[in-house]
């Protein structure tokens, strides 16, 4: 009993790290622009295409794509905001939500035209296997998606609270006009973000991608849940985001097996429905 | 008034006229396909639209092949006329599919349909089918309720669930007799829409005919969930000898992994529906896709005693890039079934196929599949079907039972991960 308790907290410690990473990226755009990115599945989606196809074609393991898939998905999102996301910045919000949305039905559909509806899968890579300490087992690409997951937070954390840049990057969430008046380039700092959570999804998507399958939807399958850490982890907090990913996938996974598979997600949900009641701002929310 | 009233009548009682015209002067017989083919299961709905595509084609066309219809293009006792095939997307809703089913009817003016991979949509797609007094044939939607509700429009050549479950009981009890398998206890792992629920139905009541077999665990889960690591270590916990699994083509992948990532190796691993011999399935796991049972309806090795299959299955591949499986073969074969009855029906009226889809009398070697034969009961489900079993080995689906028609040796206990 012991061990499949210790088990089910190592499943559901890994199960939360790339949801963090993935919330991370979500609630920075959202932190930084008050836009919410509706398409941040679909980056997820394209970084594990993109892993698959460097390892199809160049034969490139996962963990050796993962600077490209990074670089690659950084330039996807600044191309996003250049492209897409500036034109709507003074809109209405439902004009924003439309543009994301709709960004998210176009690269979805896009993937199927491409690819097909076929479910793909890395069959092994240079993480493949476990490793088995007493009657405990890690699986080694669990393991590095959430080592990964948690140098990617690190990382971002590191980038928003010790560099300049990323003074300027909060400079710019907190008043966008003052900040233009100190001199910062706010549409910079703009695209910047959009670049910083696209990358986020790069690194979870990457390592995803040596343990999970691969199809057209599967961002949706991880977004609807990252949604929820976002705003129980609190709007445009890191740590929180961080927090809220680990408490949503140790509650699924030890829902999943106590009470019923089938209802493990709305022990999840109740849990951010009761903090939204009792805290509206989130666990670690500023506002 | 009444005048007015003339004007429009008239010529509407002309065109309706001309529309129950002769059979000799129909062009075009136009059948209406829906399919799920964008979201969770588009894969598996390209796929068995294909095998309609091809069906159609057969048909339409002048092909060498032992079946109905083939040797001669389009249907004969119509003129000729060609068989025009209008595919739509349910996107895996019940509520779409029922749209579009009135829309393909009424729009269109289909002369019949044929549906729709999910059970769900099949249900309700087929009540718009029964409403307007259409033919609506499905090749695989199981659910075993499809053909307990009293329609009249509704055929099926799949064999249901229910009758689908009992063979799991059949392979397990006669591999137990034979001395070839141990096996006490048994645990069920399903997706939680109307196929899987179905079929953990289906398959708990066979514990009472079967008193042998102990069901030890029933999980059921929802599909597109992050991560089923939890659900396995239900499975670990319980310790069954076998473990019958009903899942789509995501979680059969994402099983699999963490089955192995778990070390969970049960000495049977029997599956319902194809996803766990499936292609992808195969690409995906290599090695790791072996020894998985599956109650198929369908095989390429049947071919030895069936050179129609081997013929069939290549112009699959050599079409769509990839090969037949259980579930393409079944619409494919529902399809043929159908054009079939519309040929000897020699009308498109819809009463006239009714009767002629209800009059099916299709011999085991006019068809694909290993059944002895199709024939409808008064519930319109094809009596004469049979299950056969399939285990992967060497990343290829090898047919294993029954012992009789087995193309290879079961490998019995699966083997630990490697």
């Amino acid at each position: 009993m012991a061990e499949t308790a210790l088990q089910l907290l190592l499943n559901g410690v890994f199960v939360g790290l790339t949801l963090s990473l993935i919330a991370s990226g979500l609630s920075l755009v959202y932190g930084v622009m008050n836009i919410v990115n509706f398409a941040h599945g679909e980056f997820l989606m394209l970084a594990m295409y993109a892993t698959l196809v460097l390892y199809q074609r160049a034969g490139l393991d996962p963990l050796a794509a993962l600077p490209l898939t990074v670089l690659l998905l950084f330039g996807l999102g600044r191309l996003t905001y250049g492209a897409l996301v500036r034109r709507v910045l003074g809109a209405p919000a439902h004009a924003q939500i439309f543009g994301t949305f709709g960004l998210m039905i176009a690269l979805q559909g896009a993937a199927q035209f491409v690819w097909g509806a076929d479910y793909y899968a890395i069959p092994t890579s240079s993480v493949a296997g476990r490793l088995v300490l007493g009657r405990l087992v890690v699986g080694l690409p669990q393991l590095a998606a959430g080592l990964g997951a948690l140098g990617g937070m690190v990382a971002l954390w590191l980038l928003l609270e010790r560099t300049r840049l990323g003074r300027a990057l909060r400079a710019t969430a907190q008043d966008r006009d003052a900040a233009a008046l100190l001199g910062i380039d706010t549409d910079r700092m703009y695209g910047l973000a959009w670049g910083l959570g696209a990358a986020c999804v790069a690194v979870s998507g990457t390592l995803l991608a040596t343990h999970y399958y691969i199809f057209p939807r599967v961002g949706a399958v991880f977004t609807l849940v990252a949604f929820a850490a976002v705003a129980l982890g609190g709007f445009g907090s890191i740590p929180g985001a961080f927090v809220a990913g680990l408490v949503i996938g140790l509650v699924e996974v030890t829902a999943g097996y106590l009470a019923s598979s089938v209802l493990k997600y709305v022990f999840a949900y109740a849990i951010y429905l009761l903090v939204v009641i009792v805290r509206p701002q989130g666990l670690l929310g500023r506002w | 008034m009444r005048r007015w009233r003339m004007r429009v009548l008239a010529p509407l009682g002309l065109l309706a006229l001309l529309g129950a015209g002769g059979p000799a002067a129909a062009q075009e017989v136009k059948i209406g396909a829906i399919y799920p083919l964008s979201g969770q299961v588009a894969k598996s709905g390209e796929d068995t639209l294909n095998a309609i595509r091809l069906a159609v084609e057969i048909v339409n066309g002048r092909f060498d092949l032992a079946l109905p219809l083939a040797r001669t293009e389009g249907l004969p006792r119509l003129g000729g006329a060609r068989v025009k095939l209008v595919a739509s997307d349910h996107q895996g809703s019940p509520e779409i599919g029922a749209a579009e089913a009135e829309r393909l009817i009424t729009r269109e003016r289909v002369a019949a349909l044929i549906g729709a991979f999910h059970s769900s949509v099949a249900a309700t797609s087929s009540q718009v089918a029964e409403r307007y007094g259409v033919p609506y044939i499905t090749g695989e939607s199981e659910a075993t309720n499809l053909t307990e509700r009293g329609f009249r429009w509704f055929f099926r050549t799949t064999p249901s669930s229910a009758v689908q479950a009992r063979d799991y009981f059949e392979f397990l009890a006669d591999l137990v007799k034979r001395g070839r398998a141990k096996v006490k206890t048994i645990a069920i792992i399903h997706e939680n829409t109307l196929w899987g629920e179905e079929f953990a139905r289906s398959a708990r009541k066979y514990f009472a005919d079967y008193p042998q077999f102990t069901l030890v665990a029933d999980v059921a889960y929802a599909n597109g969930t992050t991560d089923l690591t939890s659900e396995v270590q239900r499975l670990v916990t319980a310790r069954p000898d076998v473990v019958l699994h009903a899942c789509y083509d995501a979680e059969a992948i994402l099983l699999a992994r963490t089955y192995k990532l778990l070390g969970f190796a049960p000495p049977g691993t029997l599956a319902h529906g194809a996803a766990f011999v499936s292609s992808r399935f195969r690409e995906a796991l290599k090695d790791d896709a072996d020894y998985f049972l599956v109650r198929e309806h369908w095989s390429r090795d049947l071919a030895g005693k069936k050179p129609i299959i081997k013929s069939v299955s290549d112009l699959y591949r050599q079409r769509y890039g990839k090969d037949m499986d259980g579930t393409p073969a079944r619409a494919f074969t529902a399809t043929m079934v159908l054009l079939e009855a519309i040929d000897r029906a020699g009308s498109t009226q819809p009463e006239a196929i009714r009767k002629a889809l209800a009059g099916t009398n299709l011999a085991a070697d006019q068809i694909i599949m290993p059944w002895p034969g199709i024939r409808f009961d008064e519930k319109g489900q094809n009596v004469m079907s049979r299950g056969i079993f399939v285990q992967t080995q060497h990343q290829t689906p090898r047919l294993v039972w029954p012992f009789e028609a087995a193309a290879a040796d079961l490998v019995w206990p699966r083997p630990a991960w490697k």
